[in-house]
C-alpha cells in the first residue's frame, strides 16, 4: 500500500480536479446567469467540440506516428449513429452516446486494419479516401436524409455533457500515453523495426490507437449532432478533416497539450474570420506554412504542461 | 539439446544470394562469434533469425520449435533479443523510457487498468521503474536515465542498446557489431562487460564483430562466413590457423 500512496499525487491529483471543477461552475454560472449570450456558447461547444477532435487525432498522428486524413470520418459516423438512436428510434442520449462510440470505433477497425500495413503517404491516401467514402455512403443512404441530411435534431447536448466529454477524452488519451501501453505506442512512432524486436506486437498498437482514436472522434460527432440540430455528409468532408490535422500540427506531434492549445486558438481565430469565411482557408495555410518555417515541430513540439510545470513557474520545490 | 539449432538457412535478394545452406548451433550458456569479411552475410543471418526477414528455406530451431518465419515481436517473446549495427535506439524518449519499453511485454496491468488508474497501474509501474533502474545501473547509465537518448556520447548508445536488450530477458542474446566505433579502450571494457553480463543472466550470446583479435579473445566458439557460406567452424586457435579463413581476410593480420 505504501507505494500506492507513494506514486499517487494527492497534491496534482486535487489541484487538477479543483481546477477542473472550476472551470465547469464557472461557466456553468455564465450559462445560467445569462452572462455568456448564445454566440458565446455556440464558441464554446465550438471548442470543446474542437478540443475532442484534436486530442484524439493527435494519439494517431502524434503519439502512434500514423498519418490518417479520415477523422472527419469517425465524427460523422457517431454523428449520424447517436441521432439515428436518439431522434429516429427514440433511446436516450447517453445510449446515443455510447453507440456513436461503438459504430465509429468499429469503422476505425475495420478501416485501421487494412490501411495500417501502409506507410506514410500511402496511408494518408488510403485513411483519406476511407473518409470520403464514409461521407459518399451516408449521402446515399436515404434512412439518414441523403445529402440533405438530418435536420431538427433534439439538442441534447448541454454544458455539463460537453464537459463531461471533454474531460473523459483528454483524460482517458493522456492516462492511455502515460502508461507502458502508450510508451509501447510511442516506440511504434519512433522506430517500428525496433518496437517489433523489442516484443512490441506493432500492427495491434497502430490498430489500438486508431480504433480508440476514432471512438472519440466518434463522441465528438454525437456531441456536435446534438447540439447543432442539424448534420449532413458535407459536413464531414475532406476539410473537415483537414482542419483537425491543422490543430495537430499547429498544437505539436505528440503533445496533448498542445493539440488542446491549438483547438481553443483555431476555434477562437475562426470565430473571429466568421464574416470572411473564404480567407480563413488562406489564413490556415498561411499559419501552416509559417510554423513548418519557423516553428515545425509544433507550439508545443513533443512537450507537455503539467501541474509540474505550473509548480516549477511557481516556484514550488515539489 | 542446443539452445538454437539453425538447418540448411537460405536467403537470396533478387540475383544476390546473401545466406546459402547455412547451418549452425549454440548451447545454453555459450558465447559464439559469427565473424566474416563485409557483405559476408552476417547481419542478414541476424535479420533471419529474429524474423525481419522471412528465410527462403531452411528451419530455425529455437528450444527445439520451428520459429522460422515468426514474426518478430513474437521471436522476442520467445526469448531472442537483439541489438544493430546501426544503432536503432528510440531516439527522443528518455534513456529510461528506452529500457521501459523493453519491459512492455511483461507489463503488468491491464490497459483499462492503466486509463482507470488502478492500484495495479501504479504498483506495476513503480516495479518496471525499479527493473529499468536495475538494467541501468549494470551498464553505468543509471545517473543519465532522463537524458534523451540520442544525446549520449556514441560508447554509452551502444550500451544503452544493449540493456534494452537484456530487459526483454532473453535467453539468447545476439550482438551485430557492439564495438563498432570504439576506441580500444572502450572495446576492451564492453567485452568485459559482455563475458560479465553471460555470468550474470546465465544466457547464450551470439556476437557479430569485424575485428578477429577481439573475437577471439572472448568467444568460445566461432563460425566464419564468406559469400553467405560458412567455411570454418571451431574453437578460436583452430580458425585463427585456418587456411579458407586466412585467405578471405586476404591481407588482414589474423
Ligand atoms: N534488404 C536487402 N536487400 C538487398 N540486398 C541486401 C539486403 N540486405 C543485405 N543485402 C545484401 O546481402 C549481402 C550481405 O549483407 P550483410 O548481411 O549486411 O553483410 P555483413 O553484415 O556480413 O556485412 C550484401 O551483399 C548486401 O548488399
Ligand atoms: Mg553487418
Amino acid at each position: 500500500m505504501q507505494t500506492i500512496i507513494k506514486n499517487w499525487n494527492w497534491r496534482k491529483f486535487v489541484f487538477e480536479v479543483l481546477v477542473l471543477t472550476g472551470i465547469f461552475m464557472l461557466i456553468q454560472y455564465g450559462i445560467s446567469n445569462g452572462l455568456l449570450n448564445s454566440y458565446h456558447q455556440i464558441n464554446l461547444s465550438s471548442m470543446c467540440i474542437n478540443i475532442m477532435l484534436a486530442v484524439s487525432l493527435s494519439l494517431i498522428n502524434g503519439f502512434t506516428g500514423q498519418l490518417s486524413l479520415g477523422h472527419a470520418g469517425f465524427m460523422a459516423v457517431g454523428a449520424y449513429t447517436s441521432v439515428v438512436m436518439t431522434n429516429m428510434l427514440g433511446q436516450p442520449f447517453i445510449l446515443g452516446i455510447l453507440m456513436a462510440c461503438l459504430m465509429a470505433g468499429l469503422a476505425g477497425f475495420i478501416i485501421g486494419v487494412p490501411t495500417l500495413r501502409l506507410k506514410g503517404d500511402y496511408l494518408a491516401i488510403a485513411t483519406l479516401g476511407f473518409g470520403e467514402i464514409i461521407r459518399v455512403v451516408l449521402q446515399n443512404i436515404d434512412y439518414v436524409g441523403g445529402p440533405a441530411g438530418i435536420l431538427g435534431i433534439t439538442q441534447l447536448t448541454t454544458w455539463p455533457w460537453l464537459f463531461a466529454a471533454t474531460v473523459l477524452t483528454v483524460v482517458v488519451i493522456v492516462n492511455l500515453i502515460n502508461s507502458s501501453y502508450g510508451r509501447a505506442i510511442i516506440s511504434v512512432r519512433e522506430d517500428e523495426i525496433a518496437s517489433e524486436l523489442m516484443g512490441i506486437n506493432t500492427t495491434y498498437y497502430k490498430v489500438l490507437a486508431f480504433v480508440i482514436g476514432a471512438m472519440f472522434a466518434g463522441l465528438a460527432g454525437a456531441m456536435y449532432a446534438h447540439y447543432f440540430y442539424i448534420i449532413k455528409p458535407g459536413t464531414f468532408n475532406f476539410m473537415k478533416s483537414f482542419d483537425i490535422l491543422v490543430m495537430v500540427v499547429l498544437g505539436g506531434l505528440g503533445s496533448t497539450t498542445g493539440a488542446v492549445i491549438a483547438a481553443i486558438f483555431i476555434t477562437l481565430l475562426t470565430a473571429a474570420l466568421q464574416k470572411w469565411a473564404a480567407i480563413r482557408m488562406i489564413l490556415y495555410a498561411f499559419i501552416l506554412i509559417v510554423i513548418m518555417i519557423y516553428r515545425p515541430q509544433g507550439l508545443m513540439g513533443n512537450k507537455e504542461l503539467t501541474t509540474k510545470t505550473f509548480g516549477r513557474v511557481w516556484g514550488d520545490k515539489k | 539439446m542446443s539452445l538454437m539449432e539453425i538447418k540448411n538457412l537460405h536467403k537470396s535478394f533478387g540475383g544476390l544470394t546473401a545466406v546459402l545452406n547455412f547451418n549452425f548451433d549454440i548451447e545454453k550458456e555459450e558465447l559464439v562469434g559469427l565473424i566474416g569479411p563485409n557483405g559476408a552475410g552476417k547481419t542478414t543471418v541476424f535479420n533471419l533469425i529474429t524474423g525481419v526477414y522471412k528465410p527462403d528455406e531452411g528451419r530455425i530451431f529455437f528450444n527445439g520449435q520451428d520459429i522460422a518465419g515468426l514474426p518478430p515481436y513474437t521471436i522476442c517473446k520467445k526469448g531472442i533479443a537483439r541489438t544493430f549495427q546501426n544503432i536503432r535506439l528510440f531516439n527522443d524518449l528518455t534513456v529510461l523510457d528506452n529500457v521501459k519499453i523493453a519491459l512492455h511485454k511483461d507489463v503488468p496491468y491491464s490497459l483499462m487498468g492503466a486509463i482507470c488508474r488502478t492500484p495495479r497501474f501504479f504498483r506495476g509501474e513503480k516495479k518496471i521503474e525499479d527493473k529499468a533502474l536495475e538494467y541501468l545501473k549494470i551498464f553505468n547509465l543509471d545517473n543519465k536515465k532522463d537524458e534523451i537518448a540520442s544525446n549520449l556520447p556514441y560508447g554509452e548508445q551502444r550500451r544503452l542498446e544493449i540493456a534494452r536488450a537484456l530487459a526483454t530477458s532473453p535467453s539468447l542474446l545476439i550482438l551485430d557489431e557492439p564495438a563498432a566505433g570504439m576506441n580500444p579502450q572502450e572495446t576492451h571494457d564492453l567485452m568485459n562487460l559482455i563475458a560479465s553480463i553471460r555470468e550474470r543472466f546465465k544466457l547464450s550470446i551470439l556476437l557479430i564483430e569485424h575485428d578477429m583479435s577481439l573475437v577471439m579473445g572472448v568467444c568460445e566458439r566461432i563460425y566464419v562466413l564468406d559469400y553467405g557460406q560458412i567455411i570454418a567452424e571451431g574453437l578460436p586457435e583452430k580458425i585463427r590457423n585456418d587456411k579458407k579463413v586466412i585467405e578471405a581476410y586476404l591481407g588482414e593480420e589474423v
